[in-house]
């Protein structure tokens, strides 16, 4: 995986826990709630520690991924007028919210289930800053701006300074670059601390292993009380192992709209995880014609793109996935179950045949006779419903032990009396893509 | 460096993977390279200090050390690390390398997940100081027909058939380990196979990218042509478009980003490894595709027609001359069956259903029934066959005659201070037979070698004895305390009528004889005794079941008989 995205919230939980440790020299009061419904925040609103739910006007957004919620019209921060928003306005507006299914601008929809909220920081806009960090090529890059909000991305290259910090650079010289590159129009009263604290931010993204973090807007109230409004983040997961303690129990949402797995799809995850192999589904149109069930990575990208090259319509392409890393039979077959059982369910609309891709490169270590004979197992269960939906099978191979295992698989084709040409590394990893399509018009 | 490798190169393997590791030697062997291509290896865990491999079919040791200091000290010419430590570990033995300067040279590393803020500090470091990183997250490259990393091509047979055992013409850098073997065998059916090959890694960040390694192929004068197959994700594609343009690259390049898919689907479906997602439009598979093709990069419409892309180039450069056809060289070949020497039971073997004496199962030999005997048990493990009723009878005779022989002087008095120091009998019986050697009789295996010399010589009784007393050694299995030809010893009376009645013959017996009726000639009891007897009907047994004389020198100095 790598670079995985993460709550506002959670976001939010890592400065608070960090916070004296690396912003010792400014103040933050971790004041908010993660709730998946109005009942939710009512009940929290009764602990102690949270009275100010009831206190203070507030303000709640969706807290799944997604940005560009004012946009959206999906951040609730006024009744009548702005900071009027209580507890049970907020309570109903997201009960409001999780009954319906939502349609973002950008076309993505799903139903919302988790809220953060707040309390309404009334502030000026002269104090809202914009800060944030990421990766860019081999360095990363420290964005500030005096200018905070939503409209940032509008005019950027006037309004953000970057600072572009080598990995290995030493902290001292990372404090006088930062220092000598801060934005030129900071007002000079709050130059220093806007300096300080940036420094401070640089150090906590890459101590902390964040991949991107962005505060937008950094609201400077007085006396060095920092309000973080919004917040992006996503963590480096690979250094998971490093960051036990400083992460804590952190949770990574599937971005919004793409939670509603199909049941075939979670089962093929569980047991990915379960397993040392790799096994991946994604069903991306349940009706397509084309199934693959390729082994490895790199193979199942080009099956796809020469499926999406040569057919007639994208919409073809039933699924992508991938089963590699040495499967044992049984996991082999289990996947060949899944996507036979998916592949017979719907006869194709305009009356063809479909076609069945069994396609791989030249395996380093898989014997590929093992792996075949989980499929083989599968294809015997599944002879009569593929007969039914009129599958063409075309299969590619190479590694240890192809010869058996195409023999064999060929072999059982002919048994059950199913169509299927077979090739070994002679043939071009993709060119089955082409023989099904010419021989299927 | 216009090579990443030569045909001398050497490598120290970091993690004994004996797989990967047998791979490389294997590969080295076929390709007739004069030294293997590991070093030595780095085995932190390990306390031995060799580890035994193949080398064609005979075997090598290849020596452990705990860590790479030790290792780089001792095989100062071991200019490559191949770095098998997992996510966890791998960082710190490329920093730890990195700091023995002037060693290495280039870094592979294998693990897949190395924290991106730790794969970024290694890959800096090392360009600081000049060392090439292939990887994270790869399986290496080669340098066909001088040095192949670990397990890059595969078997050794898609080697073969991939060519990969000799320098073709084609520089091939891929970001996929998988697919690198497809592409050698595309360019193999297609052109004349790989001069240099690298698979970059799948990672978001790895060491050498496409330009380190296509610049190096620029200028190794092997590399006629390129081909970059890079994946959708990362702007280093564009790296190669400008050094195309400013003339640094000037060979001919065939490009192909895969992941074109990812156009048709919003978001959400993440296609292929770590590094492959565009953060923005200049990183799809598509546009890059595009921009190579503007730049000038041979750019097919889909994978698919890469081999047809790959012909029309190499067909056009062998046209022109700029490719020459390449004559193949011999390649030597593994044999399949090759056993590593350790010591091997070749008589009793307790894999399978059953255990078995000879390859016969046990149950087919113990009970009477079966109708073998003791002797015919004691032929199968002593000597391997079943020997003939006459000779399995013979051997529970001399058994039966000899069983109360052996307590010489030393072992019983071994068994008896071991009895008395309190330990039980089977300890004290052992402490006693350990003792047994070459004062223990010996006249048994003596008798059997001199007389069997002097029958083998056709030495004359006279002569014979003049022989064995310029040896200086009285004649083995001569002369009795108490028994003569008067008063003969009835255990060889009853012997010899077993031999001549069932015995087809009895050479060195009769040869024996004579020697006899001339030492009792001049003593009475220097007679052939019962352990001279037995040693003699040995080798006419022997000689009889047509062992040569090899086999029998071997069985007599080994002891046979006596121990």
């Amino acid at each position: 995986m790598a670079q995985r995205a993460i709550r506002e919230y959670d976001g939010k939980a890592l400065f608070s826990k960090h916070w004296v440790k690396y912003f010792g020299g400014f103040h933050y009061s971790f004041k908010s709630v993660l709730v998946s419904s109005g009942d939710e925040l009512r009940q929290i609103a009764h602990k102690h520690g949270f009275e100010w739910l009831n206190q203070e006007s507030l303000v709640a957004k969706p807290d799944m991924l997604f940005g560009k919620r004012g946009k959206n019209s999906l951040v609730l921060f006024k009744d009548n007028k702005p900071g009027d928003v209580s507890l049970e306005v907020a309570a109903d507006w997201i009960d409001e919210k999780i009954a319906a299914p939502t349609v973002l601008l950008s076309g993505q929809n799903g139903t919302l289930t988790h809220f953060i909220v707040e309390p309404f920081t009334s502030h000026g806009e002269e104090q809202e800053y914009y800060i944030s960090a990421t990766t860019v090529g081999e360095d990363d890059v420290l964005y500030m701006s005096t200018e905070g909000g939503m409209e940032i991305e509008d005019g950027w290259e006037e309004k953000v300074t970057e600072v572009v910090i080598p990995i290995n650079m030493q902290d001292a010289n990372i404090d006088h670059l930062v220092r000598a590159n801060a934005p030129a129009d900071l007002p000079i009263d709050k130059k220093e601390a806007f300096i300080s604290f940036a420094i401070d931010f640089f150090r906590f993204y890459r101590d902390l292993n964040f991949a991107y973090l962005e505060i937008n807007p950094l609201v400077m109230l007085e006396n060095n009380e920092m309000a973080i409004l919004d917040l992006v983040a996503r963590l480096d997961d690979t250094a998971g192992y490093l960051m036990e303690d400083a992460w804590g129990d952190i949770e990574y949402p599937t971005a919004f709209g793409m939670e509603d797995q199909s049941d075939e799809e979670k089962a093929i995850s569980e047991a990915d995880a379960r397993s040392g192999a790799s096994l991946k589904l994604t069903i991306l149109n349940p009706m397509g014609r084309i199934w693959t069930m390729v082994a490895g990575g790199g193979a199942s990208v080009v099956y796809a793109d020469t499926i999406a090259d040569l057919s007639q319509s994208i919409s073809d392409l039933a699924n992508y996935g991938e089963y590699s890393g040495g499967p044992t039979t049984g996991e082999t077959k289990f996947y060949a179950d899944t996507i036979f059982d998916l592949m017979t369910r719907f006869k194709d609309p305009k009356g063809r045949g479909k076609i069945l891709i069994i396609g791989g490169a030249i395996a380093n270590f898989t014997d590929v006779a093992k792996t075949f004979t989980g499929i083989i197992q599968s294809l015997e269960e599944y002879a009569d419903k593929l007969k039914e939906v009129g599958v063409k099978i075309y299969v590619r191979r190479g590694g240890p032990n192809y010869k058996k295992g195409l023999k064999d698989i060929k072999a059982a084709a002919d048994r059950l009396g199913l169509y299927m040409e077979a090739y070994g590394p002679q043939t071009h990893v993709t060119d089955i893509v082409r023989m099904s399509l010419e021989n299927g018009e | 460096m216009s090579r990443l490798f030569t045909k001398d190169t050497q490598a120290i393997f970091w993690n004994n993977n004996r797989s990967a590791i047998q791979r490389m030697l294997d590969y080295d062997y076929t390709i007739n390279r004069v030294t293997p291509s590991i070093a030595a290896i780095v085995a932190p865990t390990s306390s031995a200090k060799f580890e035994k491999f193949f080398y064609g079919n005979d075997e090598i040791m290849i020596p452990l050390y705990k860590s790479t200091p030790e290792a780089a000290q001792e095989h100062p010419n071991a200019d490559v690390l191949l770095n098998f430590g997992s996510f966890r570990t791998a960082y710190d033995v490329v920093m730890e390398a990195i700091e023995l300067e002037g060693q290495f040279k280039t870094i592979m590393v294998t693990a897949e997940g190395i924290p991106e803020r730790r794969a970024r500090t290694m890959n800096q470091t090392a360009r600081d100081k000049g060392v090439t990183v292939i990887g994270p997250a790869t399986v290496g490259g080669i340098a066909p027909g001088a040095f192949k990393i670990a397990n890059i091509g595969g078997t050794i047979e898609n080697i073969i058939n991939s060519k990969l055992t000799r320098c073709g013409s084609c520089g091939l850098v891929t970001r996929s380990g998988g697919l690198f073997n497809e592409m050698s065998n595309i360019i193999s059916i297609n052109a004349d196979g790989i001069a240099e090959g690298v698979a970059i890694g799948g990672d978001r960040f790895v060491g050498s990218v496409f330009i380190d390694n296509l610049l190096r192929m620029q200028s190794n004068p092997d590399v006629k042509y390129m081909i970059l197959l890079g994946e959708v994700g990362g702007t280093e594609e564009y790296k190669v478009i400008e050094a195309v343009k400013s003339g640094k690259i000037t060979k001919p390049i065939i490009a192909w980003c895969i992941g074109t898919i990812a156009k048709h689907f919003e978001s959400g479906v993440q296609f292929g490894h770590a590094g492959a997602s565009a953060n923005a439009h200049r990183e799809t598979a598509e546009a890059k595709n595009k921009a190579m093709s503007e730049a000038g990069f041979y750019v097919p419409d889909s994978f698919n027609d890469i081999p047809s892309i790959i012909k029309k180039v190499y067909d056009d450069l062998l046209s022109k001359g700029v490719i020459r056809q390449i004559v193949e060289p011999e390649i030597k070949e593994i044999s399949k069956t090759r056993k590593a020497r350790n010591f091997i039971c070749t008589i009793s073997d307790d894999r399978g259903e059953e255990a078995t004496y000879c390859g016969i199962p046990i149950s087919k030999v113990a009970t009477p029934e079966t109708g073998y005997s003791l002797g015919d048990v004691m032929s199968l493990l002593w000597f391997k066959r079943r020997y003939p009723k006459w000779a399995v009878e013979f051997i529970e005779t001399v058994l039966k005659t000899v069983a109360d022989h052996g307590p010489a002087v030393s072992g019983a008095l071994n068994a008896k201070v071991t009895a008395r120091a309190g330990k039980d009998v089977v300890s004290s019986l052992i402490a006693g037979l350990l003792t047994i050697g070459p004062r223990f009789g010996g006249a048994i295996d003596g008798a059997a070698k001199y007389f069997k010399y002097g029958h083998d010589n056709n030495l004359t009784p006279k002569e014979f004895l003049a022989y064995m007393k310029k040896q200086g050694i009285p004649i083995p299995g001569i002369g009795h305390r108490i028994k003569s030809v008067r008063n003969p010893d009835l255990r060889i009376v009853g012997l010899k009528k077993y031999v001549s009645e069932k015995f087809p013959s009895s050479p060195i017996l009769n040869y024996a004889l004579e020697v006899e009726k001339l030492t009792t000639s001049k003593k009475d009891n220097l007679i052939l005794n019962v352990d001279g007897t037995i040693g003699v009907l040995m080798v006419d047994m022997w000689k009889e079941l047509e062992y040569d004389d090899d086999e029998i020198a071997t069985f007599i100095d080994a002891g046979a008989l006596e121990h």
